[in-house]
C-alpha cells in the first residue's frame, strides 16, 4: 500500500525541531531512519499531517567517549553500533545485539533514538539500556531533562516521553575490565522478533557473579529486569542449585503475556531457558 | 496536500532535479519518475527486500525510504552498479550457479550481497546466509545464491575473477 499524504519539513537544529513539533502538536511525527514508521505509514496504520526529519540536527550524532561513559546519539544507526570499535570496547553488549536486528539494509537506517522512543518490548535496544543502566537525555519545551531508563519504559510502545519532547541523546556507563555480558533472543527465523530474549551483565570474579542485571525483553508490555533472580545469583558461587533457583524465581516473578503465535506459558518456560544458558555462559 | 516539493539527488552518477510528493518512496521515484524498472516492488514494508538500492554508499529499503530524504544524496540501482562493473563478479558467478530462476529478487540480492563482500571479505558460509536473510527468493531455496557469493568471496580472498560464462570475443 501506499502512504496517505503528509507534509515534511528538515529542521537544521534542535530549537527548530522542538518549535515545528509543538506548533504541530499529536499531528506530527518524527522522522529519524523511518524503518518502523515507514511501514506503518505504507499499511496507514498511522496517518499524521506532517513529518518533521530531524537527520540533519548535529546534536542527535555520533558515538562518543565522555570519561566513564558513552554518549550514544539518537541519530546513531544500528549498523553505526554494529561496527564502531568504541562500542566493541565500552558497551560489548550492544555490539553483540546489534546484528539481531532485521536485516543490514534496515540497520543502516534504522536508529537508537528511534527504537528507545518506539517502546517496542521486542526490541533490542531499549533492553540493553535497562540492562547497562543508562540514562536518556531529552529536550523539551522546558529543556533538557534526564530520565533513567528504568523509569522511560512505561508500557506498551509508551515511554516518559511527551508529544512535544525529542529524545537527543543516551548516557551509558562504560564497561569495567571485569564485566561479562550475554545476549541471546529465540527467534523462528533470523531478523525476526524475538519470541523472548535474554540481555545480561553482570562482574565476575571466578565463579562469583555480582552487580547482576538480567532484562528479558519480547515476554511483557515492557523490557522487564528479573530483580529476585538478580538478588539470588549476586555474590553466591554460580553451581547447578543457584541456576535452578535464579530460573524459579525468575520465572515465578515475571508475568509473561502471550502474542500472536506464542503463549505465556510457552514464554515464561523460554525465560528459565534463557536464564540458564546465561548463566551458564557468564561463569565460562 | 499533494503539495510537490523540489529535490536534487544524484542517481547512477547523473544529477537528477525533480518535483515529489513527499509520501513518494524512493523506489516508486526511481521505477516511475526516472524509469530504472531494476529495483523491484515487493511487500511495500520492508520485508522482502526486492527494492534494494543503495544512498550514500550503503543499501537501503526503497520502500521504507521516501524520495525526498534522498535530496541531496547519491542514489545507485542495480542499472548503475551493472554498468560501473562493480556487481560484475556477482553476476557471472550468479550465472555459473544458476542462482536465479523468475528474476524478482536478483537485483536486491545483488546489492546486499556486493555490501557483504565489500564489509565482510571474509564471511563464512553462516555468514552469508545471515547477511541476505533480509532478501527473500520464492524460486531457488538460497542453496544456489549462497554458492555463488561465497566462489566470490573465495575468488576474491585468491585475487582472482571469476571467469565470464560467456566468453566475449
Amino acid at each position: 500500500m501506499k502512504a496517505a499524504a503528509f507534509d515534511y519539513v528538515k529542521p537544521k537544529a534542535l530549537p527548530e525541531a522542538l518549535s515545528l513539533l509543538a506548533e504541530a502538536g499529536e499531528d506530527a511525527r518524527l522522522i529519524a531512519g523511518g524503518q518502523t514508521l515507514l511501514a506503518t505509514l505504507n499499511m496507514r496504520l498511522s496517518e499524521p499531517s506532517i513529518l518533521i526529519d530531524i537527520t540533519d540536527i548535529s546534536e542527535l550524532k555520533g558515538i562518543t567517549l565522555q570519561g566513564d561513559h558513552l554518549r550514544i546519539g539518537a541519530l546513531v544507526t544500528h549498523t553505526e553500533i554494529e561496527d564502531s570499535e568504541l562500542i566493541a570496547k565500552h558497551a560489548p553488549l550492544l555490539k553483540a545485539a546489534a546484528p539481531h536486528i532485521a536485516h543490514r539494509a534496515i540497520r543502516n537506517l534504522g536508529t537508537w533514538g528511534g527504537s528507545l522512543a518506539y517502546g517496542d518490548p521486542a526490541a533490542e535496544w531499549p533492553a540493553c539500556s535497562l540492562t547497562l543502566g543508562a540514562i536518556m537525555i531529552i529536550h523539551g519545551p522546558a529543556g533538557e531533562r534526564r530520565i533513567s531508563a528504568q523509569d522511560f519504559f512505561i508500557d506498551l510502545y509508551t515511554t516518559s516521553l511527551e508529544p512535544d519532547d525529542i529524545l537527543v541523546a543516551t548516557e551509558i556507563p562504560i564497561a569495567s575490565s571485569n564485566q561479562v555480558f550475554y545476549f541471546h533472543e529465540l527467534a523462528r527465523r533470523h531478523g525476526d522478533y524475538a519470541v523472548a530474549g535474554l540481555a545480561a551483565v553482570a562482574k565476575k570474579q571466578g565463579n562469583v557473579l555480582t552487580d547482576c542485571a538480567f532484562t528479558f525483553f519480547s515476554v511483557g508490555a515492557t523490557p522487564v529486569m528479573a530483580i529476585q533472580a538478580q538478588e539470588i545469583v549476586n555474590g553466591q558461587v554460580v553451581n547447578q542449585d543457584l541456576i535452578t533457583k535464579a530460573v524459579s524465581a525468575a520465572r515465578s516473578e515475571i508475568e509473561a503475556i502471550a502474542d500472536i503465535t506464542n503463549s505465556a506459558e510457552a514464554k515464561q518456560h523460554l525465560i528459565g531457558v534463557l536464564l540458564e544458558r546465561g548463566l551458564k555462559h557468564l561463569v565460562s | 496536500m499533494s503539495l510537490k516539493k523540489r529535490i536534487s539527488l544524484t542517481v547512477n552518477g547523473l544529477p537528477v532535479i525533480a518535483d515529489v510528493e513527499p509520501r513518494t518512496h524512493l523506489v516508486d521515484f526511481l521505477r516511475e519518475e526516472l524509469h530504472l524498472k531494476g529495483p523491484h516492488l515487493g511487500c511495500e514494508q520492508g520485508a522482502c527486500g526486492a527494492c534494494t538500492v543503495k544512498v550514500d554508499g550503503q543499501i537501503i529499503r526503497g520502500c521504507l525510504y521516501l524520495a525526498i530524504q534522498a535530496d541531496g544524496s547519491q542514489v545507485e540501482t542495480v542499472e548503475g552498479l551493472t554498468k560501473s562493473g562493480v556487481l560484475a563478479d556477482l553476476q557471472e558467478s550468479f550465472m555459473w550457479r544458476n542462482a536465479m530462476q523468475c528474476g524478482f529478487c536478483s537485483s536486491g540480492m545483488l546489492l546486499a550481497a556486493a555490501e557483504l563482500i565489500e564489509n565482510r571479505p571474509k564471511a563464512t558460509r553462516e555468514e552469508v546466509r545471515e547477511w541476505i536473510s533480509g532478501n527473500y527468493c520464492r524460486c531457488t531455496g538460497y542453496h544456489s545464491i549462497v554458492d555463488a557469493i561465497v566462489d566470490v568471496l573465495v575468488a576474491r580472498a585468491s585475487g582472482q575473477k571469476i571467469k565470464p560464462v560467456i566468453a566475449h570475443a
